[in-house]
């Protein structure tokens, strides 16, 4: 069936609410009939009540502190972090509470708690709400992060993360949420560490996440005209990484650029064009280049922010200047 | 004042176990036998044997950096404990955790917290998971005055109130903030409680009678579904922040005094509704708290240390990516 990302995440909240009641959804608006800013909650209050359905205050330390409390005491808690730019405030509940419990407490603990998160740029809503910040989270031992690109992965990997037993930032990204494809109906789950093929191709690697993969495959089918044959990969979870599906696609081509929306230092690209150079340097024709957003805020002006965010003329012009080498 | 016999033993037992297990380890640290920092409970056992005593393993408290009195109070196993104190393969957290972050899933205590002011939030959602469930359990945070102002403190605070969640603020107002004498006056932490909507009090913390009274209340109170609730106890920091600590900063008279007034076992003991307590009967206790004592360190200090490669366990259940 044909759905938008917000249309797949709302139906998997639907069928993971059902499916169990220790899942909750708790956060900012929430409850309300509208389902939050996107919609991506709507229907849930009617459906599972406010006993499962929980409308918080504008309080982030407190929603996500609380759901891993709850996730740590025998509850699934969905928390909601409205936009990831808010990590500032809440920061501590996720990096020295909920990622560290299993391992500081010995094996003892248990925390399936799912955060889900907006991300990136592209609608204009400036410095403070349009951040990626998905480096900082997949940098933190004891949490996985999920950066799905298109509906159908959405659903998947919502009902992996929801049902995984350690604790998952999910991040959605903003510009991305009425973006359609076909979603398998019924139950669908991707395993975490699997990257997706988006295009086969044999001149070079571009590997991408989120927004950034749709960017790519732009930038593929423009390639393709040009007779280069791109191979475009979506990692689909940042941590844990699947550095197999890079390198293997690495070994067929021998070149890599790498399309990230973070900005560039210590970035998922810094991460990745690290891997290729210690794992697959023997399988590389040329440098690794990496696209990314500069090192500078998110400025709100559309005319800036379209200079900001990585667009397809600039991976083209990283994938020929890396032909050219 | 409604204690049985039993419980009213008990809690002399569990004071004096924090004493003594606290005394013991002192002596043990300044040796050099047990690594990183500890941070002592002394003077205010009282607080933590009367909040926990009418709790179950169901109930849940999430605890502070000086935490060895609430997982002795919330019935924490003495040689478990001391094998994750000397950071041990088989203690409570293999190790990994130590004094700062002890914990024992199995009692409901959900850990030690070297972030002052982390565990309120958590406790909040241990709240939540009690009243969602509807199974009655109830949630304490303990908390110091120093933690009273952190922004994390103020959101459970309001948070409990929102969703009237089963959740009791246990605020230990030491009067110390580290080396920092705490300028606010007594009772203004439970007024800042109160002013978000919670019954609120102010009690003597080194009185286990009094603490036990207010306990009791706040916990039924949770229990049967009227919300959360704080309690202020004033009580008194007995040595210094982390063992070591000179206390330099304080005034030697006021704490000599401060020290001899606020000894919540030798109050105990001097009152008369203690006075089931035989001196038989507390002959025997104590020496059955020294030989478990004893027997907790000659076999934490000897215990195998964790392996090398337990490093990389327990950081995930599962996980597809590389760890190293």
């Amino acid at each position: 069936m044909k759905m938008s990302i917000r249309e797949a995440i709302n139906q998997t909240l639907h069928e993971e609410m059902a499916r169990d009641d220790r899942v909750v959804v708790m956060g900012e608006d929430v409850a309300s009939d509208q389902g939050g800013v996107y919609g991506i909650t709507e229907g849930l209050t009617k459906k599972y009540g406010v006993r499962r359905v929980i409308d918080t205050p504008i309080t982030e330390s407190a929603i996500v502190g609380a759901a891993g409390g709850a996730a740590l005491t025998g509850l699934r808690p969905v928390a909601e972090l409205m936009f990831v730019d808010f990590l500032g405030v809440c920061l501590d509940q996720i990096l020295n509470q909920i990622a560290k419990f299993r391992y500081m407490f010995g094996g003892q603990a248990r925390t399936p708690v799912v955060i889900r998160t907006m991300i990136g740029a592209g609608t204009g809503t400036g410095p403070q709400h349009s951040q990626i910040l998905y480096p900082l989270l997949a940098a933190i031992p004891g949490i996985k992060v999920v950066t799905p690109a298109n509906a159908a992965d959405a659903k998947g990997l919502l009902t992996t993360a929801i049902r995984d037993d350690d604790p998952v930032i999910f991040c959605e990204h903003k510009a991305l949420y009425m973006d359609e494809c076909e979603v398998p109906e019924g139950e669908y789950l991707i395993p975490f560490g699997q990257a997706r093929t988006v295009v086969a191709g044999s001149d070079i690697t571009i590997v991408a996440m989120s927004r950034m993969v749709v960017i790519a495959e732009q930038a593929a089918a423009q390639l393709k005209e040009k007779g280069i044959s791109a191979e475009v990969i979506d990692l689909r979870t940042l941590s844990p990484l699947d550095e197999g599906a890079v390198l293997e696609s690495l070994a067929k081509t021998g070149r890599l650029v790498v399309v990230d929306e973070s900005n560039p230092y210590c970035s998922m690209a810094s991460e990745i064009a690290g891997l290729a150079v210690e794992r697959g340097f023997d399988t590389l024709d040329a440098p690794v280049k990496r696209v990314t957003a500069p090192h500078t805020p998110v400025p709100a002006t559309p005319c800036l922010e379209i200079e900001y965010v990585p667009n397809a003329a600039k991976v083209i012009a990283a994938v020929e200047e890396t032909l050219a080498y | 004042m409604d204690i049985s016999p039993e419980k009213l033993a008990d809690a002399y037992r569990l004071m004096k176990t924090i004493r003594e297990f606290e005394e013991r380890m002192r002596s043990e640290y300044q040796q050099g036998k047990l690594p990183g920092f500890i941070h002592i409970y002394r003077n205010q056992e009282a607080i933590a044997v009367a909040a926990c005593l009418d709790m179950t393993n169901e109930d849940y408290i999430a605890s502070t950096h000086r935490g060895h009195g609430h997982c002795i109070a919330k019935g924490c196993e003495i040689e478990a404990m001391l094998l994750e104190l000397a950071c041990k393969e088989d203690g409570l957290c293999n190790g990994k955790g130590g004094s700062m972050h002890i914990a024992d899933m199995s009692k409901g205590m959900l850990g030690a917290n070297a972030i002052v002011g982390g565990g309120p939030p958590i406790a909040a959602g241990a709240a939540l998971t009690a009243k969602t469930l509807g199974n009655g359990a109830v949630s304490m945070a303990f908390i110091g005055d120093g933690a009273s102002d952190q922004g994390t403190v103020a959101e459970a605070l309001n948070l409990a109130v929102v969703l009237q969640l089963p959740m009791i603020f246990m605020y230990e107002n030491n009067r110390y903030a580290e080396f920092t004498r705490n300028p606010k006056p007594d009772g203004r932490i439970a007024e800042r409680a109160g002013a978000y909507g919670m019954p609120a009090e102010v009690i003597d913390g080194s009185d286990f009678y009094a603490m036990y009274d207010a306990c009791q209340r706040a916990i039924n109170r949770g229990r049967e579904g009227g919300g959360p609730t704080a309690i202020e106890a004033v009580c008194n920091r007995f040595y210094g922040h982390f063992e070591g600590d000179p206390q330099a900063y304080r005034d030697q008279d006021e704490l000599k005094q401060e020290r001899a007034d606020s000894d919540p076992l030798a109050r105990f003991l001097a009152d008369e509704r203690s006075a089931a307590l035989t001196s038989e009967m507390i002959t025997a206790i104590d020496g059955a708290i020294l030989a478990e004592i004893d027997r907790g360190f000659e076999v934490a200090l000897a215990a195998a240390d964790p392996t090398p490669d337990k490093l990389f366990t327990n950081v995930y259940i599962d996980y597809a990516g590389r760890l190293r």
